[in-house]
């Protein structure tokens, strides 16, 4: 069933193919000028340099391959508008439950928009010469966790979007939710600089949050920049997060629903 | 210019229909562009120069930068928003109205939320002209409107630029994205810090450099060729190609209305 | 008055078939197919005339009135609008002429009503004295002096299509268009859309050309009927001519006899 929506959204995307050709031309320039960015840095003062700088380079092209998986900006309006509109009544009829739906509806959306993109940025960041291309995963090891880590990631940034469509019951508008979470996450979430980049004080704080359990885990892993206790514990964190965002989602939109039945919609 | 402002009006009453929403956008918007001010503020915290440029050097092409992309955005949003209007028929509608169509377009949104991002530019400039060591006197002040007046027009050429384009296409257009957030993104930092190559595409091909980079030099005394603080103008130019796509796009989409 | 002589007009569409490898081969290559959507057009139009313009969906309805109202350019044929050519001098053209979209609104969704007609007073200049005068009137007839000051995302469906029937004549138009202004109304709504729509074209001898798929809409309000189908005018008659024409086939609704004729006309 949940394979059936997986395949039309699938589709749908493919379609698009100029789109992907597009985005695929967008992601290698932002790409290039990040690197030249921190090369600058680099070059400018390499001790002061908190990752190792082939690490920052397959974090940043890494990054670029998978924008759509966890790019917290992508919102699928069809589901916002189902529930203003009060269309939810009809999805309510169907024989599924609502938050797992749209739950894998979301990573079908992510997933299949990022299959498109990923291979040729990941090829052309490959050929690039070192250390400015990806490299490898440092070990067969943190390949493996990588692995895991990169899709407890997907969870958590669904997770986190399923909050927000669930705020769409509680309030008409939601631009202003979406705009106020974008900006926190971008930052929170090691999207703006890596994480390692902040001040030790701040980072502390920020690496317990949920935001921090997005990208920042299956990236650093890949470059060896977490590893041992510390990248289990921050894989521990995630699979955390994920139940407590989870849980808290199924149980505002069950409280949600039984209003919107109590009220008839 | 008075029809302007009747739309400026309606659009200010419709935002407050919704004020809570508005708000939270409003700051949504501030806490984005925040965010990367952040992150320069952490990196130069940890390297205290970069090639020769301070921090006080990158919020200022920041600020500049910045205003300039809150500004045309606030005025020409509603070509940014174009794909939507043609997708759903809105473009037909404003085509059976008697005012000249960019105008109206023009009109069709005004972000006021971006407001945001103009007092955050505006707080960055305060900082950088009370702690820097530039001695601001008329001509570094003017050389500072020019650069903001350059970069609003050419951020706007791009706006329009885009939304030339989606008469043709609409599903291609992602790469534009470089010319506009990517250039506000990366127009943090001086320009040739991304090294020669991307300094010679950002003149030649986009002209960026002519609002940041080159009167940059002269704003901070790196260069003292008086002619440097009016290269924006030469910026401005940028608009002209742009139009005239657009008038071309146009009448391509008369003549498939599709 | 209107002519239309010999207006063609095509398009390109891209088709793609369903499944997997069709998908993945539309990567590559995509099959565009040409719709000729309006094929060798002409008719005449008086001024004052009221004319339902009919035909199933996809026939070149819409595409008629997008190029009566300037919004597209014909590949070929002649089109003078009132001595104008539409998609030519477009700005001076739309000044006479009023169009409402049945499915989709050209009010500002958030302001009252009021508000969007100030707008349009400004967008159109129209003096003040005429402003005045034709928003009395609209407010009058089409009883609207209750719901002026309510946004328009507060007001039901029959309540918006008469204020955007209004928002279209404020400037007093020669020509109006409106394309499918019933539809999803209720009964009360209908009778008093076409009520006023009789009551413009008399008093104002306002040209009205209206499309729909309502057929009580096109026997209550007009005399002559265009059918268009496959992009070609099939029939140019009156509404008994046309329902005599079906007679054999069926006796009964009007909606039958519509069904009928298109079954005749293969469309």
């Amino acid at each position: 069933m949940y394979l059936a929506f997986f395949k039309m959204k699938f589709l749908t995307g493919l379609q698009y193919r100029a789109a992907a050709a597009a985005g695929m031309a967008t992601q290698f320039v932002w790409g290039i000028f990040g690197i030249l960015l921190y090369k600058a840095f680099y070059e400018t003062n390499a001790s002061a340099f908190p990752m190792d700088f082939q690490a920052l380079a397959s974090y940043i092209w890494l990054q670029q391959a998978f924008l759509s998986l966890y790019f917290v900006w992508i919102f699928e309006e069809d589901i916002f508008q189902t529930i203003t509109s009060g269309g939810v009544v009809y999805e309510l009829c169907r024989p599924m439950d609502l938050y797992t739906m749209w739950f894998s509806r979301s990573v079908a959306n992510r997933v299949s928009q990022a299959v498109l993109r990923c291979l040729p940025v990941l090829l052309f960041a490959s050929i690039l010469k070192r250390p400015y291309g990806i490299g490898l995963p440092v070990s067969i090891h943190a390949a493996f966790w990588f692995f895991i880590s990169f899709f407890l990631a997907l969870f958590t940034v669904v997770a986190f979007t399923m909050l927000i469509y669930i705020s769409a019951f509680y309030t008409i508008q939601t631009n202003g939710i979406r705009t106020l979470a974008g900006g926190l996450v971008e930052f929170l979430s090691g999207a703006t600089i890596p994480l390692p980049f902040l001040p030790d004080g701040v980072r502390t704080v920020v690496e317990l949050l949920p935001l921090a359990s997005m990208q920042n885990v299956p990236f650093r892993v890949y470059g060896g920049d977490l590893s041992g206790n510390e990248m289990y514990a921050k894989i521990a964190l995630q699979l955390f997060w994920i139940i407590v965002m989870v849980m808290l989602g199924k149980w505002l939109t069950s409280r949600a629903l039984r209003r919107v039945v109590v009220q008839g919609g | 210019m008075r029809l302007y402002w009747k739309y400026f009006a309606m659009h200010l009453k419709s935002a407050m229909q919704f004020k809570a929403s508005f708000f939270m956008m409003l700051v949504g918007q501030f806490l984005v562009s925040f965010s990367v001010f952040l992150g320069i503020h952490f990196m130069y915290l940890r390297f205290p120069t970069v090639k020769g440029y301070s921090y006080q050097d990158s919020l200022l092409c920041f600020a500049v930068i910045l205003l300039s992309f809150s500004i045309a955005e606030i005025f020409v949003r509603g070509f940014d928003a174009f794909a939507g209007m043609l997708a759903n028929g809105e473009f037909d509608r404003i085509l059976v109205r008697p005012r000249n169509e960019i105008l109206q377009v023009l009109c069709s949104k005004i972000a006021f939320t971006r407001i945001g991002r103009v007092v955050q530019a505006i707080a960055m400039f305060l900082y950088v002209v009370a702690t820097s060591e530039i001695s601001w006197g008329v001509k570094q002040i003017l050389t500072v409107i020019f650069m903001v007046i350059g970069g609003s027009g050419l951020f706007a050429a791009m706006f329009i630029l885009y939304a030339a384009l989606c008469f043709f296409t609409t599903e291609s257009l992602e790469f534009m994205n470089i010319f506009t957030d990517g250039a506000r993104e990366y127009g943090k930092y001086p320009i040739d810090i991304y090294g020669k190559k991307v300094l010679w595409i950002c003149t030649f091909l986009v002209p960026y450099t002519l609002v940041q980079y080159y009167p940059f030099l002269y704003l901070t005394g790196r260069r003292n060729e008086w002619w440097l603080m009016f290269l924006p103008f030469l910026a401005l130019l940028f608009l002209v190609p742009a139009f005239a796509f657009w008038k071309y796009g146009v009448r391509h989409f008369k003549s498939t209305g599709s | 008055m209107i002519e239309v002589e010999h207006v063609s007009k095509t398009y390109k569409v891209a088709r793609r078939d369903a499944g997997f490898v069709n998908a993945l081969r539309a990567l590559w290559h995509r099959r565009v197919e040409e719709i000729r959507a309006l094929d060798d057009i002409s008719f005449t139009i008086s001024d004052g005339e009221m004319v339902g313009y009919i035909g199933p969906n996809g026939a070149g309805k819409s595409s008629t009135i997008k190029v009566l109202s300037g919004v597209l350019t014909p590949d070929a044929g002649k089109c003078v609008v009132n001595g104008k050519v539409p998609w030519k001098e477009r700005v001076e053209y739309v000044r006479h002429i009023g169009v409402v979209f049945g499915q989709r609104s050209g009010l500002w969704w958030d302001v009252p009503i009021i508000d969007s007609f100030e707008l349009l007073k400004e967008i159109y200049k129209i003096p003040d004295t005429t402003y005045k005068d034709s928003l009395d009137e609209l407010v009058t007839l089409l009883d609207l002096g209750k719901i002026v000051k309510t946004p328009a995302r507060q007001l039901s469906l029959g309540q918006r299509m008469r204020c955007e029937i209004a928002a279209a004549l404020l400037h007093r138009p020669e020509l109006l268009f409106l394309d499918e202004p019933t539809i999803g109304l209720d009964a009360v709504s209908k009778l008093a859309v076409r009520d006023f729509v009789r009551r413009i074209n008399v008093e104002h001898k306002t040209t009205v050309i209206l499309t729909t798929h309502d057929m009580q809409d096109i026997e209550a309000l007009t005399k002559r009927i265009l059918l268009i189908g496959h992009g070609k005018i099939l029939r140019d008659c009156s509404f008994e001519e046309l329902k005599a024409e079906a007679e054999g086939v069926s006796g009964g609704s009007i909606d039958e006899i519509v069904a009928a004729l298109y079954a005749k006309y293969h469309i």
